[in-house]
């Protein structure tokens, strides 16, 4: 799982109908120092998150389809837990690739 | 799942022939901020997206499970469209 910063929202009406569970948010990977980088990418949202949170996303196929119980969902990110704190020695980090 | 515009559309006679039926329009990948970023590429429709329309998209193994429903085979894509953008951050696209 990944450190992200939710940077937005995406409304679509018109989406593929195992789609239709949840909000999806605009995720931006976050370094520990929290600042951003990468660039953005889509989540569906299982948790309430909101925009400014900083939050986890599993970024696999596999585990969405787990997480709905559905073997058709055309799913690759899910927000699964908002993150309330973090406690790292950054200094022993790598530098992320970016 | 990423943004990105629609900027085109393909056809091709000769094809593997699980492509047919297969909707192939050519995409812009773009941030969360509307960006562009990276190279061009060619996805497969689920939702009758048109050019200009800002959609979002899922690659690799859900590209596949995308087309799946209305398909009996498994057509062989990487990118497949699974939404329309009504709103992107409060703005209307």
């Amino acid at each position: 799982m990944i450190l992200c910063r939710v940077t937005g929202t995406v409304v679509a009406t018109q989406k593929h109908e195992h789609l239709r569970h949840n909000r999806i948010l605009i995720c931006h990977p976050v370094d520990l120092k929290k600042e951003l980088t990468g660039s953005s990418f889509l989540a569906l949202d299982v948790t309430d998150a909101g925009e400014g949170d900083l939050v986890l996303v599993n970024r696999e196929g596999g585990a969405a389809r787990i997480l709905f119980n559905d073997m058709h969902i055309p799913l690759q990110a899910v927000v699964v837990g908002i993150v309330d704190g973090i406690d790292v020695d950054v200094d022993q980090a790598c530098k992320a690739r970016p | 799942m990423n943004l990105a515009k629609v900027i085109g559309t393909l056809w091709t006679t000769k094809k593997e022939e699980g492509f047919v039926g297969a909707k192939l329009l050519v995409l812009q990948p773009l941030t969360g901020e509307l960006k562009p970023v990276g190279r061009p590429i060619v996805a497969a429709d689920t939702v009758g997206s048109g050019a200009g329309e800002t959609v979002f998209y899922v690659t690799a193994r859900e590209a596949v499970i995308a087309l799946k429903d209305d398909v009996d085979h498994m057509t062989p894509v990487d990118a497949a469209i699974v939404g329309i953008a009504d709103y992107v951050n409060g703005v209307e696209r």
